[in-house]
C-alpha cells in the first residue's frame, strides 16, 4: 500500500470526487494559483481549471454563503478555511444557513456542503490562529463534525464528506499535514459516525481524536512497556454524530476511562462525552473519568508556555495513574 | 452615479398580466391586514413583518421572472412568496405554526420557503441570505444554464459586513444576480440618516463594486417591471450582477410588536397617498385596462382566497411531536442526548 503524506491523502479525497462528480467543486483563500496555503490543493488548478478550483477574495463570511447558496441548489461545494480560526467571521453562515436550512424549510432544502481546513495548535502562532472548535459546531444539530488524526482515515472521510448530503465540518490539524501513513489508492471510503480502535487493551479505555491520538498512542505503548498497562486506544474521527456503541463497548470492557483532547476543559468535547458515558454505564465505572485537555487559558505564543498547553504522552499516563488508582 | 431608468409610457406587459398584478398586490395586502389581526388574537406567534406598502416591488420584479429564475429575500417574506405564486394555504398554515405549513410549522413568519416554485427563503439574519443570491447564481453559471437569481433585502441590510463581500464577489465574478434594496427608509426604527453614512445607495452597492446601479420609486409597479427586466437581461447576457434601489414605505410597523413612534401620523398619511395598489388602480383605469366592477371583483376574490386560506390553516393538524427531530438532516438523525 503506498506511503503518502496527510496532505496528499486530502488531495487525492478531493481529486478523486471532482474527477467522478462535476458538481464538486474547491473554493477558498489561495486554494489555486497559490497551490494551497498548505499545499493540500497542489496541482489542482492545473488538473481542474479555474472554473472548479476558485480563489476567493479574503471574504470568509461571504465566500461560505456562496458555497451555501450554491449547495441549495445542487452543486455539492468544498469550501476550504484556510484555518478554521478564521471560520469565526463565518459562523453565522455555517450554523444559520447550512445547518438550519434543511430543518427550516421543512426538508425542502439540503446543503451538501463540506467546510475543511487546518486547526489547532500548530506552532507559536499564538490565541488568534491557534482555535480548536470542534465543540462549537458539535452543538450545533444538522451539521456533521469530522476530525481525522491518520492519513488514511484523511482520506477516506473527506471522500465520505463530499459525498454526504449533509453539511460538514472537516477539521483537519496543520501539525498533522506532513504526517505519513499507508493510504489504500481509489475507491477509500471510512464511514462517518465510526469510531476506530487504534489500539485495542483491557485495562482502560482512552478517548482521542485528531492530532492527540499520536500523544495518546505514545503513552499507551509506554504504559504497556513500563507499567504493563494495556491501553485500548478509541479513536473518534466523527464527534458528531458521536460513536457512542464503540466507545461504550470498550468502557464496558475496560472500567475505566480517560479523554484526551487539544481543546479547552469546559464545555468541551471531552465533557460532553463523560456525561453520555456517566449517564449510560456508571455502574460499570470503576473510577471517575480523567480528562487532559489544554489548560483553560487563551492559547500563548512562546512555545515554552504553547508546549504546557498540549496533552502530551506524560500527561496522558498521569491520567490513566489517577483512573488505576496507581501513584 | 445614480441611473434613472427611463421613463417609458408605453404598458410593460398586456393587459391581462397588469390585471393579474394588481390583483396579486391587493391579494398580499388583504393577506397581510389579516395577519395583523390573526397576530393579535394570538394566533400568530414569534416576529411577524407585514409588506403592506411594499407590494409593488415583489409583484412588479417577480412579475418579469423567468419560470427558471429564483427569488431569495429576508424575513419581510409573505410578500415575495406570494408573488412567487406561493399557495395562500400554505402560507397561512406556516404562520399558525402547522404542519401543512409551507416550512412544515418549522420556519414561521420569517422562514418560507417553497422549492417548487424557486423560492428560497425567507432568511432572518439581516444580510445573512445576500451571499447566498450569489452562490445561487453561481450554480446557473457553474452549469451554464441561463437563469438569475433576484435577492431583496432592507436599507438596514447594507450596513452589514458580508453583503459587501458578496456585491465584491458578484461582480468579480460577473454572477446573474439582481440585487433589490427595498428601501423603506427606516431599519427598524433607525432612519436612514442615522445609519448610513452615504444617503445615494447606489454608491455604496452598486458604484463602489462596479455595478450598474439604479435608483427608482419602488411603489411604481410598472417601473419596477421594466427596470428589473433590464437587469434580467444583463444577468442572462453574462454581463453580471444590478444592484436597484427600489424605494418605497411601510405602512405598518417594523414588525407587529413595533408602534413606530419614530415616525410621525403626517408623515405615514403621505406615504399612504402613494399607496402603491390605488396608484396602479388609477393608472390602469385610465388606460381603460380596468372598470370599478372588475376591480371590486378582485376584492371580494382576494378577500375570499385569504378567508380560504384561513380556514385551511385553522383546520390543519398541529405538528406531531415527534417531527421535532424530522428534517434535521438527510441521514437518519441521531439527536446527541
Amino acid at each position: 500500500m503506498p506511503v503518502i503524506a496527510y496532505r496528499e491523502a486530502l488531495n487525492q479525497a478531493m481529486t478523486e470526487e471532482m474527477e467522478r462528480d462535476d458538481r464538486v467543486f474547491l473554493m477558498g483563500e489561495e486554494v489555486a494559483e497559490y497551490d494551497g496555503a498548505y499545499k493540500v490543493s497542489q496541482g489542482m488548478l492545473a488538473k481542474f481549471g479555474p472554473r472548479r478550483v476558485i480563489d476567493t477574495p479574503i471574504s470568509e463570511s461571504g465566500f461560505a454563503g456562496i458555497g451555501i447558496g450554491a449547495a441549495m441548489v445542487g452543486l455539492r461545494p468544498i469550501v476550504e478555511f484556510m484555518t478554521f480560526s478564521f471560520s469565526l467571521v463565518a459562523i453565522d453562515q455555517i450554523v444559520n444557513n447550512a445547518a438550519n436550512m434543511r430543518y427550516m424549510s421543512g426538508g425542502q432544502f439540503t446543503i451538501p456542503i463540506v467546510f475543511r481546513g487546518s486547526s489547532g495548535m500548530a506552532g507559536a502562532l499564538a490565541a488568534t490562529h491557534s482555535h480548536r472548535l470542534e465543540a462549537w459546531y458539535a452543538q450545533i444539530p444538522g451539521l456533521t463534525v469530522v476530525l481525522p488524526s491518520t492519513p488514511a482515515d484523511a482520506k477516506g472521510l473527506l471522500k465520505s464528506a463530499i459525498r454526504s448530503d449533509d453539511p460538514v465540518v472537516f477539521i483537519e490539524n496543520e501539525v498533522l499535514y506532513a504526517d505519513k501513513g499507508e493510504v489504500p489508492e481509489g475507491e477509500h471510503l471510512v464511514p462517518i459516525g465510526k469510531a476506530d480502535i487504534k489500539r485495542a487493551g483491557s485495562d482502560v479505555t482512552l478517548i482521542t481524536y485528531s492530532r492527540s491520538l499520536h500523544a495518546t498512542l505514545a503513552a499507551a505503548e509506554r504504559l504497556a512497556a513500563d507499567e504493563g498497562i494495556e491501553a485500548e486506544v478509541v479513536d473518534l474521527r466523527t464527534i458528531r454524530p458521536l460513536d457512542l456503541e464503540t466507545i461504550l463497548a470498550s468502557v464496558v470492557k475496560t472500567h475505566r476511562a480517560v479523554i484526551v483532547e487539544e481543546d479547552w476543559p469546559y464545555c468541551g468535547i471531552g465533557a460532553g462525552v463523560s456525561d453520555r458515558i456517566y449517564r449510560s454505564v456508571f455502574d460499570e465505572l470503576d473510577a471517575p473519568i480523567a480528562r487532559v485537555a489544554a489548560k483553560d487559558a487563551p492559547i500563548p505564543y512562546s512555545r515554552a508556555l504553547e508546549s504546557t498547553m498540549l496533552p502530551s504522552a506524560d500527561r496522558v499516563i498521569a491520567a490513566v495513574k489517577e483512573v488505576l488508582y496507581r501513584g | 452615479m445614480s441611473q434613472t431608468a427611463s421613463a417609458e409610457v408605453k404598458p410593460v406587459v398586456a393587459r391581462n398580466q397588469a390585471l393579474s398584478w394588481l390583483r396579486q398586490m391587493m391579494l398580499i395586502r388583504r393577506f397581510e391586514e389579516r395577519s395583523a389581526m390573526l397576530y393579535q388574537n394570538q394566533k400568530i406567534g414569534g416576529f411577524c413583518h407585514l409588506y403592506s406598502g411594499q407590494e409593488a416591488v415583489a409583484v412588479g420584479s417577480i412579475g418579469v421572472l423567468g419560470e427558471d429564475d429564483y427569488v431569495i429575500t429576508a424575513y419581510r417574506d409573505h410578500g415575495h412568496a406570494l408573488a412567487r405564486g406561493m399557495d395562500p394555504k400554505a402560507a397561512m398554515a406556516e404562520l399558525l405554526g402547522k404542519a401543512t405549513g409551507c416550512s412544515k410549522g418549522k420556519g414561521g413568519s420569517m422562514h418560507f420557503f417553497d422549492v417548487e416554485k424557486g423560492f428560497l427563503g425567507g432568511h432572518a439574519i439581516v444580510g445573512s441570505h445576500v451571499p447566498l443570491a450569489a452562490g445561487i447564481a453561481f450554480a446557473g453559471k457553474y452549469r451554464n444554464e441561463q437563469r438569475a437569481c433576484i435577492c431583496y433585502f432592507g436599507d438596514g441590510a447594507l450596513n452589514q459586513g458580508c453583503v459587501h463581500e458578496a456585491f465584491n464577489m458578484a461582480a468579480l465574478w460577473k454572477l446573474p444576480v439582481i440585487y433589490v434594496i427595498e428601501n423603506n427608509l427606516i431599519a427598524m426604527g433607525t432612519q436612514l440618516t442615522r445609519s448610513s453614512a452615504v444617503l445615494d445607495l447606489t454608491i455604496r452597492g452598486g458604484v463602489a463594486y462596479g455595478m450598474p446601479g439604479f435608483s427608482i420609486d419602488g411603489n411604481d409597479v410598472e417601473l419596477v417591471a421594466r427596470t428589473t427586466r433590464e437587469a434580467l437581461q444583463r444577468a442572462y447576457a453574462g454581463e453580471g450582477p444590478t444592484f436597484i434601489e427600489m424605494k418605497t414605505y411601510r405602512f405598518r410597523g417594523h414588525s407587529m410588536s413595533d408602534p413606530a413612534k419614530y415616525r410621525t401620523k403626517e408623515e405615514l398619511e403621505d406615504a399612504k397617498a402613494q399607496d402603491p395598489i390605488h396608484r396602479f388602480e388609477r393608472l390602469l383605469k385610465q388606460r381603460g385596462w380596468l372598470d370599478d366592477a372588475t376591480f371590486e371583483r378582485f376584492e371580494e376574490e382576494v378577500k375570499h382566497q385569504v378567508e380560504e386560506a384561513i380556514e385551511f390553516a385553522e383546520q390543519s393538524p398541529l405538528p406531531e411531536p415527534a417531527a421535532v427531530y424530522e428534517d434535521v438532516s438527510v441521514a437518519s438523525y441521531l439527536p446527541q442526548e
